[in-house]
């Protein structure tokens, strides 16, 4: 699954373009989907900010276990250019466990697809190493109540 | 469906003869019709049982007590006020009722079919006759009565009850009304319907008591009417159990015009505009219907060859092999069956039975699905193998057909329950029109099927909105969200009583399918009847799921639903729910006991589902009562996440963050499909075509008999 | 229920996941192809049941399994009923059942999504019963029986009683199949127009049960498409074969229309082929 954070579009297109003939994503059997709850790899491009930190960590929660996240681009590694900017965050992991970096601004599809390959293979280490502990954000991360987990997990 | 011998082909055009009914005629009529004759109704019972009189005196007090004792607790709860009283009469003469009908069904239905002779009534056959003219007389000045308050632009409906009383009035002053020597009788099919207004009718009975007390809670602006309303109640019971053991064509049309007044009565119940416009409308309807049966009664007593006034030998008439008395037979069937047609809201008489929901949900319950409209078929279904094989038949059918689609596909467009219910009634009677209409034996047990279904689902369905509606305060559809969760018992009897509607392995699906394989046998007709079938039955899948899907979508944030709901209430709800997953589970133990012994009496030969199929049916209820019940006993955790609302979940699945920052209600409703049908340019195309068919009906009927 | 019928009826409730994983796969591959790509290999729809199987179960409510587990249900016994023998309709009227649990699963959990996605599921339902039902018919008007095994029996190919039906057939199978341009309620690969309607909030072994259970249909399906040829056995398979790659080549080809055209088509579609085949076939059989 893809999320837009806050990116200027650029690196989203790149992710689009993996999905195109010229570099085709699917070969290593991946398809997009739009459904967290269908999805392992979450690609996030641009920063985190106040706005989207809420949804980030909701869809984050939607996904089932194992799951890995990817942040494409310089904007969702560290920040980018506007990291010193009053309302970003940071890169994705300010907020929720990244397991591949893609930098590059915009970084190539190929690069995309070797973080995304790369990612595949923390998922499988992640499926051999059984069920997980659930993830509870930082209490110092607002919007974490709204983070949209409810009842009990199951271990 | 394997029937033993091929359906008839339709029967040669004779000449009429036009010599009218002269007397040596007569006499060869009177003793063809004797009691061991070749069309002695007698053949019909079992030889080789012998039913003593010890048995033969025992039926005739129940069948006895079926018709009268219900006006004991209607003459009762005419007078009683007191809520405490009513309640304890109603439950103990339901209960009375109900235990009746059942020891009749035991008792009666190894007998097969039986025939009462006169004498055994204890009371002068002449004495009885004067009676029920006077009744009947008695009905047309009660409505005439009530005709008072029209408004002079629906002077025909005044018009017709007094034409109505006068063809009946000028057949029995003329003294040429046939002695009738078997008034009563009873067969499989009667007792079929008699289990169903018994165990059902009293049900709904009981169902009223705390109805009615909540109803009056509401509404307190409404006069308090229950003594009239529970009088009618009963004595429309007893005209049902009438309707059923009725040989004698008069004392049937006596119930018959009974019925026409309950329900005239009962829609107005509430006496509101409304209520007494759409009580008007019903009357006018039911009369017009009315009309054809006095019509029938009239040429039966005047003009036919058969110089009888006896269903079983109308019916009969149609085996004799005189093709003469098959086309006098014809026309009777015809006629009636147009009475039938009105009475079970075929288009074009629809409107009657949609303005009839403005009734209390009982009243909807008990005349407007189960029973009164079952009436209308039970009649049409009765002079079935007279209608097999004509074209005459295939019309009444075609009409059926044309009522089942369009008013199915109108029901989507409908997010009222009780119009959705309604809509669903008459669509189901038009498939039992269409079954009957055919004709053929295989058509007959798919309609006989659909009739014993569709009632018990349709109660169950009926009082549950009742029930519903008093609860959250409206009967709307789309209000009833989330009902498996915040109210279980009312949700899940919703769901079984849609399940079964048009689900397999469910009743109603058993009789949908034995009705396609019995339409798609005909040989002499096109099949246009099976494709009215698969057409029809699609919007049906539609509009249960997508109510199905309303009850048991599990809502956002928690629903306080409010109230107790009445004693009366869940128990009955609880017996029907009951019951209808009985009935489908047990229909092979029904089909083997009544109604096939039934189609074998009347056409002299067998049919029946194959026995793989209804094992595999069997297997499937299993499976389906199993399913849930597996599910219950587990208790594994589960981890519960949000619903996707695109990340901006505010409050779990209720709320989420909307444009410009606001926080928006989730929501979530149906498809109506308004832009794309409406109901009204259906309807009016649904009665041009209805009408369109029953005059091609009437002019077959008439090429038949060669008056053309 | 002969011992045929039996091993029948359990070499399909074993062997149709095999194959129907294969169809989707095929389905990929030649997908990709069409659109220049080199696609994924061949068995990657069962990597992704066992990885969904893998993964954690979350739902939205606790009576989403209690659906998934019906609908898995009843299509598998639709399907081991055909393949059986036994009779058509009640093959039909199963497979509804199944379809009906699966839409009573996405209603439950109530969400947008989901809610729009059952709806426009019971359209599709509605939209291809009818033919489906006058398919059936037309079988039983030239075998004389609604079983299947009499219907295999017949010893000419039904397909010259009944071509239009079988074109209706092939029409309506785009909708069963879900592909474009009826892939209304929820669709495969990236076309996102409700997230994935039908299927949105499952995920995890419901999901993978309910990939399974839609490749149980689809076997079932080209085993009503084989009905059509099925006195060659060969040829039938072939003929199977190439419906099946129609279906592909149409997804490719056409984009998604709204549920009017679809319910309005595939009626029409139904009552021009199917209803004009059968009066034929009636008239000449009489």
């Amino acid at each position: 699954m893809h999320y837009d954070a806050s990116s200027c579009n650029g690196c989203d297109i790149e992710v689009l373009a993996c999905l195109t003939p010229m570099y085709d994503i699917e070969r290593f059997g991946i398809i997009n989907t739009g459904n967290p709850k269908h999805a392992d790899v979450l690609l996030i491009t641009g920063s985190i900010n106040e706005q989207n930190t809420p949804v980030v960590l909701n869809l984050y929660n939607q996904m089932p276990n194992p799951k890995v996240v990817c942040a494409i681009g310089i904007c969702a590694t560290s920040g980018g250019i506007f990291r010193e900017c009053y309302n970003v965050r940071g890169g994705v992991d300010t907020l929720i466990p990244v397991d591949v970096y893609v930098p590059g601004c915009a970084c190539r599809p190929e690069a995309i697809i070797d973080g995304v390959v790369k990612a595949l293979s923390v998922l499988e280490q992640k499926r051999a190493a059984g069920p997980q502990q659930p993830f509870v954000p930082h209490p110092a991360v607002s919007g974490a109540s709204h983070s949209g987990q409810h009842a009990t997990p199951n271990h | 469906m394997h029937p033993t011998t091929p359906d008839a082909a339709g029967g040669p055009d004779l000449k009429w003869p036009t010599d009218g009914c002269d007397d040596q005629r007569a006499r060869t009529v009177t003793s063809r019709f004797q009691e061991d004759g070749p069309l002695s109704p007698h053949r019909f019972e079992p030889e080789h049982l012998g039913f003593g009189n010890a048995t033969k005196r025992l039926s005739v007090k129940l069948i006895l007590f079926l018709l009268l004792f219900p006006l004991i607790p209607a003459v009762l709860l005419a007078i009683t006020g007191h809520q405490g009283i009513r309640a304890i009469i109603v439950r103990l003469s339901a209960a009375a009722i109900a235990a009746a009908s059942i020891y009749a069904a035991w008792l009666f239905l190894p007998m097969g079919a039986h025939f009462f002779e006169a004498g055994r009534l204890g009371v002068s056959m002449h004495l009885l006759d004067k009676a029920v003219f006077g009744a009947e007389m008695l009905v047309a000045a009660v409505l005439l009565l009530f005709c008072v308050r029209l408004k002079p632009i629906q002077w025909w409906i005044p018009l017709l009850i007094i034409v109505q009383a006068g063809m009946i009035a000028w057949c029995e002053m003329g003294g040429e009304v046939p002695e009738s020597g078997l008034p009563l009788y009873f067969d499989q099919f009667s007792i079929i319907m008699a289990l169903i207004i018994g165990i059902i009718g009293s049900l709904i009975c009981v169902y009223a008591i705390s109805y009615m007390e909540d109803y009056h809670h509401h509404h307190t602006e409404m006069k308090d009417g229950r003594k009239g309303f529970f009088f009618i109640f009963f004595l429309f019971l007893a005209a049902m159990f009438g309707v059923v053991f009725c040989n004698n064509l008069i004392w049937l049309y006596l119930c018959w015009e009974i019925t026409t007044l309950s329900s005239f009565l009962l829609i107005g119940y509430s006496k509101t505009d409304e209520a007494r416009a759409n009580a008007f409308r019903a009357l006018g309807m039911n009369l017009i219907g009315g009309l054809g049966f006095a019509f029938a009664i009239v040429y039966l007593v005047k003009w036919s060859p058969m110089h009888t006034i006896e269903l079983s030998q109308v019916i009969s008439a149609a085996t004799s092999g005189d093709a003469g008395w098959h086309g006098a037979a014809l026309i009777v069937a015809i006629l009636i069956s147009f009475a039938g047609l009105a009475k079970a809201a075929q288009m074009p008489f629809s409107s009657w039975l949609l303005g009839a929901m403005v009734a209390p949900t009982p009243v909807s319950a008990l005349l407007h699905s189960s029973t009164m409209v079952k009436a209308g078929v039970f009649v049409i279904v009765k002079f079935a193998p007279v209608l097999m094989g004509s074209w005459a038949g295939y019309l009444l059918a075609c009409v059926g057909g044309i009522t089942f689609l369009m008013t199915s596909i109108i029901a989507i467009t409908q997010s009222n329950a009780k119009r959705v219910l309604a809509y669903s009634t008459i669509a189901n009677l038009g498939l039992i029109v269409m079954c009957a209409g055919v004709g053929t034996p295989a058509a007959v047990w798919a309609a006989i099927m659909l009739i014993i279904f569709h009632a018990v689902a349709k109660a169950l369905l009926f009082l549950g909105v009742g029930t519903i509606e008093h609860r959250i305060g409206s009967r709307d559809i789309e209000d009833m969200g989330g009902l498996i969760v915040s109210r279980p018992f009312l949700g899940l009897v919703m769901v079984i009583g849609m399940l079964g509607m048009f689900l397999a392995p469910f009743g109603m699906l058993i009789s949908k399918w034995a009705c396609l394989e019995a339409l798609s046998t005909i040989s002499t007709f096109p099949p246009i009847l099976a494709v009215i079938l698969a057409y029809g039955s699609a919007p049906t899948l539609f509009f249960w799921a997508k109510w199905m899907g309303k009850v048991v979508s599990v809502p956002t944030s928690p629903l306080k639903i409010a109230g107790v709901i009445g004693k009366d209430e869940s128990v009955v709800l609880f017996l029907l729910a009951v019951m209808t997953v009985l009935a489908s589970g047990l229909f092979p133990l029904g089909a083997k006991g009544a109604v096939e012994p039934y189609i074998g009496a009347v056409y002299g030969q067998a049919t029946a589902l194959s026995a793989g199929n209804v094992t595999i049916m069997v297997i499937m209820l299993g499976l389906m009562v199993l399913l849930p019940l597996s599910f219950l006993g587990r208790r594994r955790e589960v981890q519960l996440v949000s619903t996707y609302l695109a990340g901006a979940n505010i409050e779990g699945n209720a709320t989420f963050l909307g444009s410009i920052g606001a926080k928006q209600q989730v929501g979530n409703r149906n498809y109506y499909l308004a832009g794309f049908l409406s109901e009204r340019k259906l309807s009016t195309a649904s009665i041009i075509l209805s009408i369109a068919a029953i005059v091609a009906m009437f002019v077959a009927v008439s090429a038949r008999a060669g008056c053309l | 229920m002969t011992t045929k019928s039996i091993a029948m009826a359990l070499g399909y409730v074993v062997l149709a996941p095999v194959i129907g994983g294969l169809l989707a796969g095929v389905d990929r591959v030649i997908s990709a192809r069409m659109q220049g790509r080199k696609g994924p290999p061949i068995m990657q729809p069962f990597f992704d049941v066992f990885k969904l199987l893998a993964k954690q179960y979350v739902t939205v409510n606790k009576f989403q399994s209690f659906y998934v587990a019906g609908f898995a249900i009843f299509t598998i016994v639709a399907g081991a009923l055909f393949f059986a023998g036994g009779d058509l309709l009640l093959v039909i009227f199963a497979l509804t059942v199944g379809g009906i649990f699966l839409v009573l699963g996405a209603y439950s959990a109530n969400s947008p999504y989901s809610t729009i996605g059952a709806d426009r599921e019971l359209l599709q339902m509605m939209a291809y019963e009818p033919m489906v039902i006058l398919a059936a018919l037309g079988l039983f008007m030239v075998t004389k029986s609604f079983r299947v095994a009499d219907i295999l029996a017949f010893p000419k190919p039904l397909i010259e009683y009944l071509p239009a039906v079988f074109l209706g057939f092939l029409f309506i199978l785009t909708i069963k199949f879900r592909k474009s341009p009826f892939d209304l309620s929820s669709s495969h690969h990236a076309h996102q127009e409700l997230v994935r309607g039908l299927t949105t909030e499952f995920s995890g072994r419901a999901l993978a049960l309910i990939e399974v259970a839609h490749w149980y249909e689809n076997v079932l399906l080209l085993g009503f498409v084989y009905l059509f040829v099925a006195t060659n056995v060969w040829l039938g398979l072939a003929v199977c074969a190439a419906a099946y790659f129609l279906e592909v080549l149409i997804d490719n080809t056409y984009a998604r229309l709204t549920w009017k055209p679809m319910v309005v088509w595939s009626w029409v579609v139904a009552g021009v082929f199917g209803v004009a085949n059968i009066m034929v076939v009636h008239s000449l059989l009489k």
